[in-house]
């Protein structure tokens, strides 16, 4: 007896038992919970299986990025619908950096205008819920813009219609080659300039315009290459043949719409983010920085963004990751992304909808623990290093 | 020990509940409703009227399995269900009947655990585009924008159709009938693409319905019908029979107008009187059924006949496949016997 409560009493032994019963009652719920699923399933006389991912898919798929025809399966289609997803949230996480970014730094700003500007865009947008958003860029796009016959023409190369856009589509021809290698030259050589030069100012404090030698070179390197070569790229220009525009790169409306809506939406909190991690640093260090005499762009790349980046990272690693899920909302307009195929026209077809369920949350669980991964990663090279 | 118990009693009480099946009819007999799974909107087939009552030719289905076996048609709770979640809504129990314009295919009769009871609507997928394209045939269709339903066998078609003629085009799948119209109108598509009968009922809820067409070309068979879950034959057996009696009601000029007037006579016709209750149906209490079943159904619902062209002849659909046997159609019931 007196062994057991002096295991009760012991704070240490108390918590491990503690813990022991929640693993416990956790572990029987979830077992419940398979064996529900599975006595269930027998009552319906259904299995579970894969084998429904081999077997081909039947469906086109409006927008892939590898080759994808009705005859292959439906895991390829799934990869296909995935391929999408991460464009679309590619393309949006980059514009919402960018204007999330912007509009802290705005709000920021003693500009009364620009700074109020930045504040109801900030309120209106997240305060509107994503698919709605969704919804009216969609709608907006579609409504607004021609029809193909009738496309808003730049230039006789570009077409805006409510196809989507229609832009011109580079393609290579022998002899680029050399310009690839130029290219990649110009890269080394930046490289190996910008660790000379930083070595060079850690020695005798001369610094050079390294940011602006690394671009001319990177820049007019591959141009030179690509006249030496006989300029080796010509341009497929979009053209209107029976319904619609042939040829050239084509944005559809409903990438267009998702990325402007994930984007412009995204960017409302990333702004709030921002500007959090702007302010979070003491303003001492600001005046530090002014005291010495550096410039204002100076005191903000080189003391204030550095420090407010370690505040600002892991609330951004979540809008990202959010940026990535919210893009599921894609089947509210027919976008294809992995929701789209592999959990939509796949599930119906195969009648798998557990297995495909499954599948998809997976995915979508490694994708976020992915980005998670490599913004962390990134947080460790940017965070204050312990002394 | 007790937790293990605990646990293993659980275990037996959820393996138990899970493979126990009770009679379908016992069930909706006990809640007093029928549950059906119907249309989330489609003019003539399901859909809202001025009043808020779901009405329509699959409605109306809904209304006969009611009547059959509750007595009253109107002991419905509707389920609305797109294309894609009405088989899972089935399968979890959310009905006992889908009665939604559902395709008869092997792999969902078979490989889903369904049973399709029979053919209520013989359909096919067609193609309706605006006049103003100029389009007469969908073989010109080379590089459309096709609007689709998704969640239906019209991918598989649309696929195949346009693969087999060496046509290019561009899919852009949508959830449901409604919103692929908005797309359809605002000229996303240049093409809306559904079974044939879905073309009709959403061209005449159009503002200027003649400024479109169904193109000629019908790609694919549709075989439209009820479909219940697999294992409970007695309700399969009561479903597929009340179809069966709508459609005898029309071989047999039975109409909501003279039911109960033949109901009470004899008939010359023994056929009208075994389905009335005039005459013992032999089998008729292993259904279930009370001898006026038929008799309720044909009076509150109407024959088959009755039924269409309430519903789909507002819609400018003909009875063409749908006209019974006798009159050059595909509907051939067995005898009532």
């Amino acid at each position: 007896m007196t062994f057991f409560s002096n295991i009760w009493r012991n704070e240490k032994s108390r918590e491990i038992i503690v813990q022991i019963i929640v693993l416990f009652f956790l572990g029987w719920f979830i077992s419940w919970l398979v064996m529900n699923v599975n006595a269930n399933f027998e009552a319906l006389g259904k299995d579970i299986s894969f084998e429904f991912l081999f077997i081909p898919a039947g469906y086109d798929i409006n927008q892939y990025l590898i080759d994808y025809n009705n005859r292959d399966s439906h895991l390829r289609a799934g990869i296909v619908g995935l391929l999408n997803t991460g464009l679309v949230a590619f393309f949006g996480i980059i514009l919402a950096t960018v204007l999330g970014i912007a509009l802290g730094i705005i709000r920021l700003s003693k500009n009364w205008l620009a700074s109020k500007i930045a504040y109801w865009y900030v309120e209106f947008t997240r305060n509107v819920p994503i698919l709605l958003h969704i919804l009216l860029w969609h709608g907006i796009i579609i409504n607004t813009l021609p029809h193909p016959r009738k496309a808003i023409s730049l230039g006789e190369v570009t077409f805006l219609s409510n196809r989507g856009f229609y832009i011109p589509k580079p393609l290579t021809e022998t002899g680029i080659e050399l310009v690839y290698l130029f290219f990649v030259i110009a890269i080394i050589f930046s490289i190996l300039f910008a660790k000379y030069c930083k070595r060079k100012q850690d020695l005798t404090g001369i610094q050079y315009p390294v940011y602006w030698i690394n671009v001319s070179v990177i820049c007019f390197l591959p141009l030179i290459a690509f006249f030496i070569s006989g300029m080796p790229v010509s341009l497929e220009i979009p053209a209107l043949k029976g319904f619609n525009f042939r040829g050239g790169m084509h944005m559809s409306p409903e990438l267009a719409a998702l990325t402007f809506a994930l984007g412009i939406y995204t960017a409302a909190f990333i702004a709030e983010i921002v500007r959090a991690g702007i302010l979070a640093i003491d303003k001492g260090q600001r005046e530090a920085a002014e005291s010495i005499g550096l410039k204002p762009s100076k005191v903000m790349n080189l003391v204030i963004l550095p420090q407010a980046r370690r505040v600002i990272i892991p609330p951004l690693t979540s809008q990202y990751l959010n940026l990535t899920k919210n893009s599921s909302l894609a089947i509210a307009i027919g976008y294809m992304d992995l929701v789209a195929t592999l959990g939509g026209i796949s599930l119906n077809q195969t009648g798998r909808e557990m297995e495909t369920m499954l599948i998809v949350m997976l995915i979508y669980l490694s994708v976020s623990l992915s980005i998670s991964a490599l913004m962390n990663w990134y947080n460790s090279k940017v965070k204050l290093v312990g002394r | 020990m007790k937790t293990k118990m605990l646990l293993a009693g659980v275990t037996a009480g959820v393996m138990f509940a899970g493979s126990v099946l009770a009679s379908t009819l016992d069930d909706v007999r006990a809640r007093g409703k029928l549950n059906c799974i119907i249309n989330t909107g489609l003019a003539g087939f399901a859909a809202p009227d001025d009043k808020g009552n779901w009405t329509g030719f699959d409605v109306d289905f809904c209304r006969a399995v009611a009547a059959a076996t509750l007595g009253d048609a109107n002991k419905v709770n509707y389920t609305t269900a797109t294309g894609k979640t009405r088989f899972t809504k089935l399968a979890a129990g959310e009905g006992e009947l889908l009665s939604r314009n559902t395709t008869w295919t092997f792999s969902r009769d078979v490989d889903l655990s369904q049973t399709f009871i029979g053919v209520n609507y013989y359909d096919g997928q067609g193609f309706m585009v605006p006049k103003a394209l100029g389009v007469k045939s969908a073989k010109g269709l080379d590089g459309a924008s096709v609007c689709i339903q998704t969640g239906t066998t019209t991918e598989l078609n649309l696929a195949e159709f346009f693969a087999g003629n060496n046509i290019k085009y561009n899919p852009v799948p949508i959830e449901t009938n409604a919103e692929a119209q908005e797309l359809y109108k605002a000229g996303r598509c240049d093409v809306y693409t559904t079974d044939a009968s879905g073309l009709y009922a959403t061209m005449m809820s159009f503002d200027n319905p003649s400024d479109h067409m169904v193109l000629p070309e019908i790609v694919s068979k549709e075989p439209l019908g009820p479909v219940v879950r697999h294992g409970d034959d007695q309700w399969a057996d009561i479903v597929a029979w009340v179809l069966r009696a709508m459609m005898a009601g029309e071989e047999k000029g039975i109409t909501s107008k003279n039911v109960k007037e033949l109901a009470a006579k004899d008939n010359k016709d023994k056929e009208i009187n075994r389905l009335l209750g005039k005459d013992p149906l032999q089998g008729l209490s292993k259904l279930g059924l009370s001898a006026d079943w038929a008799v309720n159904v044909i009076s509150q619902v109407g024959n088959y006949q009755e039924s269409f062209e309430k519903h789909l002849f507002p819609l400018t659909i003909k009875r063409g496949m749908n006209a019974l046997y006798r009159d050059g159609g595909l509907h051939y019931i067995p005898p009532i016997k």
